[in-house]
């Protein structure tokens, strides 16, 4: 492809961050083109199987760094396709997080309460529900009831999902077969096709380049359907504005390649990742004091062995999300499904002989994995993840045809991550440890080093050049008209799952980057409805709107 | 030494993937499965099989893994004053505990070079726990040692899971003083 196109707006990559502004920009009637490195597959693709090649390889990728590996959304829908859907709010304490830089990190103009009309529209979108007891699954009830029993406090989780379509098979991961999980294929993605949006899967965008009217060229290659270490084709798109969503683990890996022409990145950029301070913990339920302890029985005398059960997580314990309490000492307790392999390698047996994680004792203990339950810290770590030089193409060395790659991601946790892994590793093993209720022990670190499914902070927004990539209104500094609005621009560890703050802050995002592209002679507005038409969310934020457009 | 190359590459990973996860031995005189666990381990699930598609990315490296692997053995079995028999590769002739030493060093954060071990110890892994080269589905119905011994039930007869009865339906515990109607904390 020779001819270079053009388009108002190009997005790079389609999950929240992508999704909100395509959809936000179409509707108010700029050209929008999305290019999404990863495929688009329907919901009858959607499959049931381990098979490497079926759904569940070809929608996510597992990028091993240098003691971070970082698991992330590889499809049309991005994280959307692949998470677990829980919709949490950030706690207010988090906004006034200092982290590594000593004062407030987040910028000036955001604390929770600026950012509840912004949650609110997210909640009409997708939308987001709460969940009663009915809805909570065996292995929720079971940390539910562990949780009471040492006195803690346990919550059903908000999430996005219709839970009378659910059938409880626990594929998220592989993408939802049975239209339950509320994804971006749902909302935001149809609403901007609707509107004239351009969606193009398998473009891996490369770099950036500056045109001579002061707009971008945006340079992609295009990615085989099935094998994702063969690159085809490369093309150009101009653009007047670019706003880059293709992950934590990405974005900066774009913006670090196209320095050399664009010129100086900000410090920010591929510096302060954070893997949402992310740690997990696998007990194995002692049945017999799950029935005689807990009270638990699933009406055929059977108490637990509930493993494969389910929709993720779907009960977390917040009583350590008190503001009250010291930094890093923070987290929430989540119980969480992950599928074999990636659920079961990092798995150590408890109070097994060394080695902990492979051997004859791990055959054993893998004999108990339908009594498995998995625990799911999310603390506060120290933004310490840093990207090395970007890789010749794309964000990693893609090792396996799709999913497994090799990244250039260094993470060595510092102190205070190291405290609350072990504050919470101790809290795990005290209330499964409390009556013989499970046997537990933390996944290892040292295979991989350590992981997140939520990796953040790559690109963050903040009110000081030094220390963040993006100005309060998400625009790259000393870039105009470089936009990002994924996981990369959260500031940091959230304690608590980040896709609510993701999409939160993209929509707060929307209204100064349509009056950026107004500026740069696109003809678009502001203020589109909910995806579905809905105008409640709309109305509660739209005194907001004035002081976010201001900022242009 | 075995009668040709292939083999001796076979032989070798399969006591590598048995000392990940291993199995009993599946017939006397097996060397490359030491018999160190009950029933099939990593080797009866399929472990060579799925090292060998080429859509894991570790196909092409498994002559060099494997003479690696020989070479390291041999080198550890001078250290460590043991005599290995030659009737198999030295990996293999290795007692099972001197290749579990051997293996934890190889996978070690302090070894640079330990990328081609951690990709042989996740696929022997998710050979096991995944099979990862077969539909899922099939395996089970098959009997996959691995995802039998884990208690995976089989699908419904259209091939997905379902699990209608899910939830003790009960409240079984009490939710966080702080949290708002919408299911955050304020």
């Amino acid at each position: 492809m020779s001819n270079t196109e053009r388009t108002d707006v190009l997005v790079v990559g389609s999950g929240f961050g992508g999704a909100i502004a395509a959809y936000h920009l179409a509707a108010g009637g700029a050209d929008v083109t999305v290019l999404e490195r990863g495929p688009w597959v329907k919901s009858e693709e959607f499959e049931h199987d381990y098979l490497l090649g079926s759904s569940f390889t070809r929608i996510f990728d597992f990028v091993v760094g240098n003691g971070m590996a970082i698991l992330g959304g590889n499809c049309v829908g991005g994280g959307s396709n692949v998470y677990f859907a829980s919709m949490p709010r950030a706690p207010r304490f988090i906004f006034e997080r200092h982290g590594s830089i000593g004062r407030r990190m987040w910028p000036a103009g955001i604390d929770r309460d600026s950012l509840d009309p912004w949650y609110d529209r997210v909640v009409e979108a997708m939308p987001v529900v709460t969940q009663d007891w009915n809805d909570v699954t065996y292995a929720g009830g079971l940390w539910a009831a562990a949780c009471n029993h040492s006195g803690r406090t346990a919550n059903p989780l908000p999430v996005a999902v219709d839970v009378d379509k659910c059938v409880n098979c626990n594929f998220m991961m592989a993408g939802c077969r049975f239209d339950a999980k509320r994804s971006l294929l749902f909302n935001y993605l149809p609403a901007a096709l609707a509107h004239g949006a351009t969606i193009r899967p398998l473009h891996e965008v490369q770099k950036l380049t500056r045109t001579e009217d002061g707009g971008y060229r945006v340079h992609y290659r295009i990615v085989d359907e099935v094998d994702y270490r063969v690159l085809h084709d490369e093309g150009t798109i101009d653009a007047k504005i670019v706003i880059l969503a293709a992950g934590a683990g990405a974005t900066p890996v774009i913006l670090q390649r196209s320095e050399p022409e664009l010129g100086k990145m900000p410090h920010g950029v591929g510096r302060f990742f954070s893997g949402n301070g992310e740690r997990l913990n696998t007990a194995a339920i002692n049945e017999d004091a799950a029935r005689e302890v807990l009270g638990l029985d699933r009406g055929d005398g059977v108490a637990y062995e509930a493993h494969a059960i389910g929709r993720g997580p779907t009960v977390a314990s917040w009583d350590r999300l008190d503001g009250s309490l010291p930094e890093y000492d923070r987290y929430s307790l989540e119980q969480l499904y992950f599928p074999p392999g990636l659920g079961t390698i990092l798995a150590q047996v408890p109070g097994g002989s060394d080695p902990t994680w492979f051997g004859p004792e791990k055959r054993a203990w893998l004999e108990r994995w339908k009594s498995w339950l998995t625990i799911f810290t999310m603390s506060e770590d120290d933004n310490e993840g840093v990207f090395g030089p970007p890789p010749e193409t794309g964000n990693s060395v893609r090792v396996s045809q799709q999913m497994l790659a090799r990244g250039p991601l260094s993470y060595e946790p510092t102190a205070n991550t190291l405290n609350g892994w072990a504050k919470s590793d101790a809290e795990v093993k005290e209330i499964f440890e409390k009556d013989g209720i499970a046997d537990v022990a933390p996944w290892t670190n040292d295979v991989v080093g350590a992981y997140t499914v939520h990796p953040l902070a790559s690109c963050r927004i903040g009110d000081d050049p030094e220390t963040s990539a993006l100005d309060d209104g998400h625009q790259v500094w000393g870039h105009p008209g470089i936009f990002v609005t994924d996981g990369s621009a959260v500031p940091g560890a959230l304690t608590v799952n980040p896709a609510m703050t993701i999409a939160a802050l993209a929509e707060r995002a929307m209204p100064g980057i349509v009056r950026a592209a107004q500026e740069r002679g696109v003809d678009v507005t502001y203020g589109a409805p909910a995806p579905d038409g809905s105008t409640s969310a709309r109305r509660g934020s739209l005194h907001l709107v004035p002081g976010l457009v201001g900022q242009r | 030494m075995p009668e040709s190359e292939v083999d001796a590459r076979t032989l070798t990973l399969e006591a590598f993937a048995d000392t990940i996860l291993p199995g009993e031995k599946r017939f006397p005189g097996d060397r490359s499965v030491a018999g160190e666990g009950k029933g099939g381990g990593a080797v009866a699930a399929g472990a060579i099989e799925l090292l060998e598609t080429p859509a894991t990315g570790v196909t092409d490296a498994l002559d060099f893994l494997s003479q690696t692997l020989d070479q390291k053995a041999t080198e550890w079995a001078e250290e460590h004053d043991l005599t290995l028999d030659d009737d198999v590769p030295a990996f293999v002739a290795l007692p099972f505990a001197e290749r579990t030493t051997l293996v934890k060093t190889l996978l070690s954060r302090e070894n640079p070079e330990r990328d081609g071990w951690v990709l042989l110890t996740m696929f022997s892994n998710m050979a096991f726990d995944s099979a990862a080269h077969m539909h899922t589905a099939d395996a089970i119905a098959a009997g996959h040692p691995g995802l039998l011994a884990m208690g995976m039930t089989a699908p419904d007869a259209d091939g997905y899971w379902r699990f209608e009865q899910h939830s003790y339906r009960r409240q079984l515990a009490e939710p966080h003083p702080d949290t708002l109607p919408n299911g955050s904390l304020g």
